[in-house]
């Protein structure tokens, strides 16, 4: 894996900052230790990121062959070495059949139900340098963040559409996006929407039960990716670059009363299956912990973000991806399944039909433009620039129809906060 | 004479019950009009409070509502869902439904026990969901449950009657109207928990998935009164309680 293949230097770095950041990336030594909590962070007494990662380090996808995926596809309980076998090379000409594997514990599962949500941007302040990431702090966008009254009257726009389900994110700023400030979006948000989720910064388990009591009721925390090597050099700065901290996150927001958690690795920042099996098992262990969790999962591949030409968003291809998402339908069979609006309707279409079982619609992943979207205007005024670039930007309505003519059943919100 | 039953101060000749879980205009035609249903689960959580979409409209106004308390995952939880029902207009029917497990699904029942008492004192009609567990089944009972609703088998498992000898223990000792829920797949499932002697059954994906909704509806209501007509005969006791020998083994009784 090249990591270097992501760095891009923004035209108006003052040389001090351009020369820090190139020392970040080019002398590991000046860098921090990725597994060193920084103060204030909450250390939790934990055995399952040991459990997932000694998983892992021993699992070599090339050694599983055929007749394990057969096997696999013939037992009942998907254990996890079946999930192994399923998401190897070997299981790659058996993807129609895992494909009919997943469609029917889906439908036992969840029917023709697909769940619908749209993300709100508040803030793209972010004090991590993650390589690959249009956010991140040496990348030139416009940064922006809503005031109360702009984040009211975007919900306001988006409520509007009809949506119930809301998540709510953040660049990863503790001084910009505060927890006060998120916690006042949760209660703006309580006001419009029946369903709250938030994707910020992880916080202490104090702190999640705050977030929980103002209204939010799931939590998504992305790994990005579980090889702590590959971590360790794309993510240069910041917070973030904690490993075990962001891991630890939704024990922790279990543990403040969540109702919900969601997972995932960012496809292809490095070896997709490895880090599609710690992520299964990341959500495994947790519920095994935590019965009584909803947990889910999302399955990102890079995306080209602003100012970068060199990330190749068809390092998984969508064979691939459909791979992982049927395998992790076998293996937990009850999770929900989140396909984002990085992929294209074509993909959401089909893979709802398999093992997907919430979509997004009605996507901006700028600062305060929903309005101009909605109403199909060109977004010059809106505030910050988007983290990544969609490709599926069907609206609210359009997904709705979309769904129900294809003879799947839209439900805008299947959740309640007591 | 008309065969029916009570629930809550209500007499039903239907022992067909629509469950929740998947919800569509269709689906609620069928099964009003095609299996005969009187009364139709409702899941709180599921209902829209905006005004497009909403469940609460394509219920016929002669269907009872059967509000469940779906994402409760303790007994305070659901007496806070079945409150916020009330206040939705649902009326005082109420389906206790607490689950502490996203993998299985399997209800709580110690948690629906503390439930039942304190929405009975409140004056519900509390219809509990259970693990067919004698002992909670008898606690349900004193707690003040109208009816007990045991699952057949785990839920979405589609593997009918797999708790059958549990459900004809509680069956022969509970004095409650008994609901099956939860795991009846087809029309011969359901006829089956209806000739052990079950009030009524509950249904939703085995018909909600069905390539023809009306006419498997009309399967279901057939399956439903066949099986209750046949209990009502003696014939499921017979089958199943032992034929009588050609030569009596009490033949050497004397006067």
């Amino acid at each position: 894996m090249e990591e270097n293949r992501f760095f891009v230097d923004a035209d108006t770095l003052s040389p001090e900052a351009l020369a820090r950041k190139h020392k970040l990336e080019n002398d590991p030594t000046c860098r921090t230790d990725p597994t060193q909590y920084l103060p204030g962070m909450e250390v939790l007494q934990s055995d399952i990121r040991e459990r997932v990662l000694s998983q892992v380090a021993s699992y070599d996808p090339a050694r599983y062959t055929a007749s394990d995926v057969r096997a696999a596809l013939e037992r009942r309980t998907c254990t996890v070495e079946d999930l192994k076998a399923l998401l190897s090379p070997a299981a790659e000409p058996f993807l129609e059949k895992l494909a009919c594997r997943a469609k029917a514990e889906t439908e036992k599962h969840f029917g023709n139900t697909v769940y619908l949500f749209t993300p709100l941007y508040l803030s793209n302040y972010c004090e991590n340098y993650c390589v690959y990431c249009g956010f991140n702090c040496y990348n030139r966008i416009r940064r922006g963040k809503l005031t109360a009254e702009q984040t009211e009257h975007e919900m306001q726009v988006i409520a509007s559409s009809g949506m119930e389900e809301i998540l709510l994110l953040t660049g990863e700023s503790r001084s910009q996006s505060d927890l006060t400030y998120i916690g006042d979006a949760c209660r703006l948000a309580r006001k419009y929407f029946r369903t709250v989720g938030l994707e910020v910064y992880p916080v202490n388990t104090d702190e999640y039960r705050y977030l929980h009591e103002c209204g939010a009721d799931f939590v998504t925390v992305f790994q990005e990716t579980y090889d702590l090597c590959a971590y360790e050099k794309l993510h240069l700065l910041g917070h973030k670059r904690v490993f075990p901290y962001r891991f630890d996150a939704q024990e922790r927001a279990l543990r403040g009363g969540m109702r919900g958690v969601a997972f995932s690795a960012l496809l292809g920042l490095a070896d997709f299956r490895k880090d599609a099996l710690a992520t299964a098992l990341h959500a495994y262990y947790l519920q095994r912990k935590y019965p009584q969790a909803e947990i889910s999962l999302s399955c990102p591949r890079l995306r080209p973000i602003l100012n970068n030409e060199t990330i190749r968003p068809m390092d998984v291809g969508e064979k691939q991806l459909c791979q992982i998402l049927c395998a992790y339908r076998l293996f937990l069979p009850f999770a929900g399944i989140t396909v984002s609006s990085r992929e294209s309707a074509r993909f959401r279409d089909g893979i709802v039909r398999i093992a997907a079982t919430k979509v997004s619609a009605g996507v901006s992943t700028g600062i305060g433009d929903h309005e101009s979207k909605y109403a199909g205007e060109s977004a010059e005024d809106r505030t910050g620039d988007e983290q990544f670039e969609i490709d599926d930007a069907r609206s609210l309505n359009r997904m709705y129809r979309d769904l129900s003519d294809g003879g799947l059943q839209p439900v805008l919100n299947d959740s309640l906060y007591v | 004479m008309q065969d029916t039953w009570t629930l809550g101060g209500r007499t039903f000749t239907s022992r067909f019950i629509l469950g929740s879980g998947k919800y569509s205009l269709k689906l609620i035609e069928a099964a009003v009009r095609d299996a005969g249903a009187e009364m139709i689960t409702l899941a709180v959580r599921r209902t829209n409070t905006k005004e497009s979409e909403n469940i609460l409209d394509y219920i016929p106004q002669n269907v009872t509502l059967l509000p469940n308390t779906s994402g409760a995952r303790t007994a305070e939880e659901a007496i806070r869902i079945a409150r916020l029902a009330r206040e939705l207009g649902c009326g005082d029917f109420v389906k206790v439904e607490i689950i502490r497990d996203s993998k299985y699904l399997l209800p709580d029942n110690a948690e629906t026990v503390k439930a039942t008492s304190m929405l009975a004192d409140e004056g519900f009609v509390v219809l509990p969901y259970m693990y067919p567990d004698l002992y909670a089944a008898r606690d349900l009972v004193k707690a003040g449950a109208a009816a007990v609703m045991p699952l057949a088998s785990p839920i979405g498992s589609n593997r009918g009657l797999a708790a059958k000898d549990f459900l004809q223990i509680l069956l022969d000792e509970i004095e409650l109207p008994i609901i099956v829920d939860a795991g009846i797949g087809r029309p011969s499932q359901a006829c089956e928990a209806m000739e052990m002697g079950a009030s009524a059954v509950m249904v939703n994906t085995a018909l909600a998935t069905a390539g023809d909704l009306p006419l498997m509806a009309n399967a279901f209501r057939q399956a439903v009164e066949a099986g209750r007509n046949a209990y009502r005969s003696g014939l499921g006791r017979v089958l199943t309680r032992g034929a009588s020998a050609s030569d009596p083994l009490t033949g050497f009784l004397r006067d």
